[in-house]
């Protein structure tokens, strides 16, 4: 399709470059996607049945299915109520209680697994993986819905009021209606993680199919069974990403014409309540954040035998392994960021059909978990780039692969920001295009740009998945330390990494509120929304 | 349709009084147009009628009821208002049909109760009902906020600024469609404006407010003639500020002597006239004569710049745009009075007039 636009030659579409690069970086992008489905259907019907029609899948699917819906009912519920009463109550301490609501995302999942697991050997299977993901995730659930409770104009609410609707009703007749699109959007993405979730799992000793991939893989280096899997748990992403499609297209729906000045919407007096609250809050907040915390901090203090398994920490290698996470984390995120520019530019840019199907592509890409992507990424270099294998590049690849859409949809706004007009006017004054490029473009987008790099490398250097899979031998970083500690239940080694590791995931947060402002997360989580409504209204 | 009427309100915000002992009265049925600049406190007021904000002192009562007065406080949802926010607010998610039914019990819901009358009351085609609210223009969503607040029969209408966001052709028709919907229903009606010529055109009466205080309430006609103020006066329309001498019934000024209207004001005293109350004609004898010296042309009418034969006053006179004047042409001008006076309040403050001058104008007639 789009080299169909290409060749009509019309002026709209003289940047044929733009368009060439856009859809290179497409497909890079479904690449390991292409191959794995590739591969599947090269298979024998009857071997892929004869794969899948087994008492193992069968209790893997209950598994996967039965923490992927309880995961996500939660986390709606606990984002919702938590959203609600710290945007629309009047509680003391107000600033604070959003913040606890969200930091816990800020702690990768496979940390607050090590720290519950070495805190007891009765927390394991599913409780313990359910906990550890409810805390982890129902941020998820919180940002959008709070954005859209502070963006709901409160003319409706006291228009409904003025209807004769008390404030009970005003919530389920009007508010929950309104939230609708953010709350199932929240879900939905909390669905796909968990469906991706693999560290966790890992730790955690609960079965899903994430974990049967990666030691079907390991076992036997027979990326057959593991392939087959991996179409199975594509297939449930798939219907995932169609529903949330749906959500989107429905959000686009509820879009109202921006407005100037509006007035901050009302807060509820709780009275008493309040304390309730507040004590629901703290409660919340111990659970997701001081006990995984603190167990880190305990684990510090002790000795290498402390432990199950005694074992020392090196200097040297906790070195070489930040050394390795954060190298990594900014190779990764300068290739991230350059790959996304392309896409970016043409979305914001030139807006059509083409530039929507690249973005429906990367969104899909998003949503195929870790472990699919990176078993895909190992058989194109095993299959048709060989010298790939194992090499640093594969895995900074699928790094960008993995999160390019989180990069482009700051890079797209960044780029909106920087209004087309001043890149004419800059035309205009003499300077070419590759000079407006340096002098104009680049320099207003660099906050967005630095976002998007920033964003990236947080993603990176607390990714596990892919790590584990494709980096090169005798390459470790911190998450794949204290992965490899916490296996061996060697829980106070696994600590220092874990401490580095969260320092680095706090202060590449700090840069990245720094670099949007203070609303970052909220631009963030709003921007799905914004892009949907942009185009139904063309 | 109830009555409405307020006593001795008052609100502040911080130390800020934004309602200063306010008092208004509006008989069931008819329409006030509730006119103020920005920060006069009109949309505050607005708000505490629908029960948004508490009030500190006074009362409001709705249909002889007390809804507001300090200690009481009825919720919006118990006080049988209808309310017509800006830009219309209606619910995103719900169809026109249901948007206009949203207040009403569930089994009227259902069978979508009056929605067809409510439509045409408001100037919409039936089939809008199934239409969602994003497809309909600004006009459009204004009206269907309008059978909204209708559909309940509320007591009292409460209309913020229903109009300004919409562009001058539509709010014209928007306005005429409104204003028909609120007379058909009998509604009493308050509608909240910033914009003179809206406020004159809606209200069978006009209420000013001006920081926080009512200034005068009264029907249109009688407010742009008889204003209380000059500053009013200026507020709602051209003026033209002349220095006179009242005697008996009688003014005199530079344009002549002129009928005042029912005022006892004695001595000094200030001259509204309007710029349409200024009659152009051919150059005669013993005619107040002056020259073109500028002109802003709309088309249906034309503003004139003139500079008088007799002192250095420059004045404004409206005519019709169908005459052509040219620049540096002689006309002759004539008043329809009689004409408003306001006391004299020092000097500096007209706009084309000093006493001097009267009284040099006066002795040589």
């Amino acid at each position: 399709m789009a080299f169909y636009s290409l060749k009509t030659g019309r002026a709209r579409y003289r940047q044929g470059w733009l368009f060439a690069a856009a859809l290179a970086v497409c497909l890079v992008l479904a690449s390991p996607l292409l191959v794995i489905v590739w591969q599947a259907a090269q298979s024998d019907p009857a071997d892929f049945i004869d794969t899948l029609w087994r008492p193992l899948v069968a209790s893997l699917a209950l598994n996967t299915a039965l923490i992927v819906a309880s995961t996500t009912l939660l986390c709606g519920v606990l984002g919702l109520v938590s959203a609600w009463f710290s945007e629309r109550t009047r509680l003391p301490w107000q600033g604070l209680w959003p913040l606890l609501s969200v930091a816990p995302m800020a702690v990768p999942t496979f940390i607050s697994s090590y720290a519950w697991v070495s805190l007891s050997d009765d927390l394991q299977g599913f409780p313990a993986a359910l906990l550890v993901l409810v805390s982890a995730y129902s941020p998820l659930v919180f940002l959008p819905v709070s954005a859209a409770l502070r963006g709901l104009d409160p003319a409706l609410e006291e228009t409904a009021r003025t209807l004769g609707l008390g404030p009970w009703r005003c919530f389920f007749r009007l508010i929950l209606p309104q939230l609708r699109p953010a709350l199932l959007g929240g879900m939905l993405l909390v669905a796909l993680s968990t469906l991706s979730e693999f560290g966790a799992f890992v730790l955690l000793r609960f079965r899903t199919f994430t974990t049967e991939i990666f030691a079907e893989y390991r076992a036997g280096f027979d990326s057959h069974g593991a392939a087959q899997l991996s179409i199975a748990l594509l297939l449930a992403a798939a219907l995932l990403i169609g529903l949330e499609w749906r959500v989107r297209r429905q959000a686009s729906s509820y879009e109202r014409r921006a407005r100037g000045t509006r007035r901050a919407p009302p807060r509820l007096e709780l009275g008493a309540g309040k304390w309730l609250v507040v004590a629901g809050f703290l409660l919340l907040s111990c659970v997701t954040l001081l006990l995984p915390l603190s167990t880190l901090g305990y684990w510090l203090t002790q000795h290498g035998d402390a432990a199950v398994s005694p074992v020392e920490v090196s200097a040297q290698l906790l070195f070489d392994a930040s050394f390795s996470s954060i190298e990594l984390g900014l190779e990764g995120a300068a290739l991230t960021v350059l790959l996304a520019l392309p896409l970016g530019y043409l979305l914001a840019r030139r807006p059509g059909r083409v530039a929507a199907f690249m973005e429906r592509v990367a969104f899909l890409v998003q949503g195929v978990p870790g472990i699919v992507i990176a078993l895909g990424l190992v058989t194109v270099s095993i299959r048709v780039i060989p010298g790939l294998y194992q090499s640093q590049f594969l895995l900074l690849l699928a790094y960008a692969i993995l999160f390019l859409p989180l990069a482009m949809v700051s890079v797209r706004s960044a780029l909106l920001q920087a209004e087309s007009r001043l890149e004419e006017l800059a035309r205009s004054l003499g300077l070419k295009g590759w000079q407006t490029w340096l002098r104009v473009l680049l320099p207003m987008a660099a906050p967005g740009l630095g976002a998007a790099a920033s964003l990236v490398f947080l993603s990176i250097v607390t990714e596990l998945t892919a790590t584990l899979l494709l980096s090169p031998i005798g390459t470790e970083t911190l998450a794949t330390q204290i992965w490899a500690d916490t296996s061996a239940m060697a829980f106070a080694a696994a600590a220092p990494y874990a401490l580095i590791l969260t320092v680095l995931s706090m202060v590449s947060t700090w840069l990245l509120m720094l670099l949007l402002g203070g609303n970052a997360i909220n631009r963030l989580a709003a921007d799905g929304t914004t892009v949907a409504g942009e185009t139904a209204h063309v | 349709m109830s009555e409405l009427s307020i006593q001795g309100l008052c609100k502040r915000f911080a130390q800020h009084r934004v309602i200063d002992q306010l008092d208004l009265h509006l008989t069931a049925g008819s329409t006030l147009a509730l006119l103020g600049p920005s920060g006069s406190g009109k949309t505050t007021l607005l708000r505490m009628l629908c029960g948004f904000e508490h009030c500190d002192a006074g009362s409001i009562s709705i249909g002889g009821t007390i809804v507001s007065s300090p200690g009481i406080h009825l919720p919006p949802e118990r006080r049988r208002i209808g309310y017509v926010p800006q830009e219309g607010a209606l619910f995103p998610h719900l169809k026109v049909a249901d948007n206009i039914v949203f207040g009403l019990p569930r089994s009227l819901r259902k069978q979508r109760h009056r929605v067809a009358e409510l439509l045409e009351m408001v100037g919409l085609p039936a089939d809008y009902a199934d239409r969602a609210p994003q497809h309909l223009s600004g006009g459009q969503q204004q009206r269907v906020a309008l059978a909204r607040a209708l559909a309940a029969e509320p007591a009292v209408v409460l209309l913020d600024e229903p109009f300004s966001a919409l562009d001058s052709g539509l709010r014209n028709d928007t306005r005429q469609a409104v204003m028909q919907a609120l007379q058909a229903a009998g509604a009493t009606a308050v509608l909240v404006t910033h914009d003179q010529s809206e406020a004159l055109s809606c209200g069978e009466q006009v209420a000013v407010l001006w920081q926080g205080r009512l200034l005068q309430q009264d029907s249109p006609a009688n407010l742009y003639r008889h204003p209380r103020t000059p500053e009013l006066a200026g507020f709602l329309g051209e003026s033209i500020l002349l220095a006179g001498v009242a005697t008996a019934g009688r003014v005199e000024c530079v344009l002549g002597g002129f009928p005042m209207a029912d005022s006892k004001l004695q001595g000094a005293v200030e001259v509204l006239i309007r710029p349409e109350q200024i009659r152009l004609g051919p150059p005669a004898p013993d005619t107040v004569q002056a020259t073109v010296i500028g002109m802003e042309y709309f088309g249906h009418d034309a503003t004139l710049h003139l500079q008088l034969r007799q002192g250095q006053h420059i004045i404004k006179a409206r005519t019709s745009g169908w005459h052509a004047y040219q620049h540096g042409q002689t006309v002759a001008l004539a008043v329809d009075g009689p004409l408003t006076v306001f006391a004299q309040q020092g000097p500096g403050r007209s706009t084309a007039e000093t006493p001097d001058n009267a009284r040099f104008l006066l002795s040589q007639s």
